[in-house]
């Protein structure tokens, strides 16, 4: 018995071993770290949210790790990387708070509402965790911005016949299980795949068992770049995502600070910088940046 | 809630993909793990030490890990379902809907096996002994004198590894099968508001399926039981 144990023991490792083999490599685009701005608490009215933080020094910022180019955690890294990441310290930075002082929080699409909520002032302080601003989303938290606008295409393989949406009615694509791409993909007709991360639909795109996936243009681009030959990235932008800043309602004076910090960074050039040296990198031109929305009255 | 109800038509054929997840693991792995505990007992040294190491690895294995195996290790080694593709309604059954069932199968089968053997062994030494004096094969013994009351002995153990596989089936939902989890989770992203309700209404559903199986496995308990 003691013998077929050990085999056992042994069968198990290698097949966790040979799991953990498929799991991706690191991508290597670096961020620069911003350092908080002089004085910064001097400059905000007694009383406000942004007066305590940068009081406090320090800020809590949520976060997608899946997603290379817009938010991604390497395995092993201690600090994410990608063009929230770097919004996120431009923010930051604003608030008087060096980019090592910000204490970095994991958000998956079902808790960014909870985490936000959650507590006086919340668990987190701020979400970019490619954020798009919907009306429901409005009711629940507060969402500044958009930062960013997109749009959902498709990745397919090189040789492949589907040119746009209308060519995939009926075929199965792969998304995220729950997210709002997949279900935009169902209504235009396909048949939809969850999976629990991008990269498992990359896989999957790669070995054909799916003929495409989809989400927004941009986390594609950073897939196909990746997959330089093997990938491409088809068809028009068939819905339109804006990707904002989450904030908790208790404190509706953040609106403002996010909306004007981002104003400054699209006119000085930090937008463009961050988005040249994360999804850029993908070979995208840097597209115009968006208007924000008017924060509603506090 | 109303979330829920203004989309229970896509609830329902999510649901109906959770049944038949369950419906088709569930006949595979009763007679997968039937044919196991065969092994197990069975006179072959060889094939008890096979069936045995089988049930310890696969039994050992998390659910996730198997499926995570058969979704991105075995197409490598060129082992697919994509020849599967069955369309009914709004339910497809595609390759995705045959990695699961079979994974769902192998690992319950594995706890199939072990429930079905402590039936085996609650049946009196004396019942194979005299099946075997009277000529009966192994195949005889087992089909016509053992099993039958090893199965009778195992309804209750049998029904909690078959309600685990019902619950099982949810993490088929990251795997590509639109089923109850998956459409939850829809839900959920696009009704933020109704989470707490959403989630309830999914629990219910569950609660009522469970509830359902467990009815079924107490009327057969008493309709097998010895008088």
């Amino acid at each position: 018995m003691r013998l077929i144990r050990t085999k056992a023991a042994f069968a198990a490792a290698a097949l966790a071993f040979s799991l953990a083999a498929c799991g991706e490599a690191g991508n290597d685009d670096e961020g620069k770290d911003l350092e908080g701005k002089e004085d910064a608490a001097a400059s905000f009215e007694d009383g406000t949210r942004m007066k305590e933080l940068a009081e406090a020094g320090s800020v809590t910022i949520g976060h997608k790790t899946d997603q290379p180019g817009v938010g991604f955690l390497a395995a092993g890294d201690d600090a994410p990387t990608g063009f929230d990441i770097e919004i996120a310290k431009i923010l930051a930075a604003e608030l008087g708070i060096d980019s090592a002082d910000i204490k970095w929080v994991e958000t998956i699409s079902d808790n960014r509402e909870p985490f936000l909520k959650e507590g006086e002032n919340g668990k987190v302080d701020l979400v970019l965790a490619s954020y798009s601003i919907t009306d429901e989303r409005r009711a629940e938290v507060g969402q500044a911005g958009p930062y960013m606008e997109t749009g959902q295409q498709l990745l397919v393989k090189s040789d492949s016949d589907i040119d746009d949406v209308a060519d995939v009615k009926g075929k199965e694509v792969c998304s995220v299980t729950g997210s709002t791409s997949l279900e935009q993909i169902e209504a235009q007709g396909a048949k939809p795949v969850g999976f629990e991360a991008y990269s498992d639909c990359v896989e999957k795109v790669l070995d054909g068992t799916v003929e495409a996936m989809t989400t927004d243009g941009t986390i594609l681009m950073g897939y196909a770049a990746q997959n330089e030959g093997e990938l491409k990235v088809v068809g028009e932008e068939f819905s339109e995502e804006r990707i904002g800043v989450g904030y908790s309602l208790n404190n509706p004076e953040m609106c403002q600070f996010i909306n004007d910090t981002l104003e400054k960074a699209f006119e000085d050039g930090s937008w463009e910088e961050a988005f040249t040296s994360t999804l850029g990198k993908s070979g995208v031109e840097t597209p115009e940046p968006p208007a924000v929305d008017e924060c509603p009255a506090a | 809630m109303e979330a829920v109800l203004d989309n229970i038509g896509l609830v329902g054929w999510a649901f109906a993909h959770t049944v038949l997840l369950f419906l088709f693991s569930g006949v595979l792995s009763l007679l997968l793990g039937t044919f196991l505990v065969a092994l197990r007992v069975g006179p072959v040294v060889v094939l008890q030490r096979a069936a045995a190491t089988y049930v310890t690895v696969v039994r050992n294995t998390p659910l996730l890990i198997i499926l995570m195996f058969f979704q991105f290790a075995a197409p490598k080694l060129g082992v697919t379902f994509n020849f599967i593709d069955v369309q009914w309604g709004e339910v497809s059954m595609t390759s995705f809907f045959g990695a699961a069932v079979v994974s769902l199968s192998l690992y319950t089968s594995t706890f199939v096996c072990e429930a079905l053997r402590s039936g085996v062994n609650s049946v009196p030494l004396g019942q194979a002994e005299a099946a075997r004096a009277i000529g009966l094969s192994f195949g005889g013994v087992m089909s016509q004198v053992v099993l039958p009351q090893a199965y009778r002995a195992s309804v209750p153990p049998l029904a909690s590894v078959q309600i685990a596989l019902l619950k099982n089936t949810t993490v088929a939902g990251v795997f590509g099968v639109m089923e109850a989890l998956a459409r939850m989770r829809i839900l959920t992203n696009n009704f933020t508001g109704q989470k707490i309700g959403i989630f309830l209404a999914f629990a219910i559903v569950f609660v009522v399926l469970v509830e359902v199986l467990s009815f079924l496995a107490s009327r057969l308990e008493r309709r097998w039981r010895i008088a």
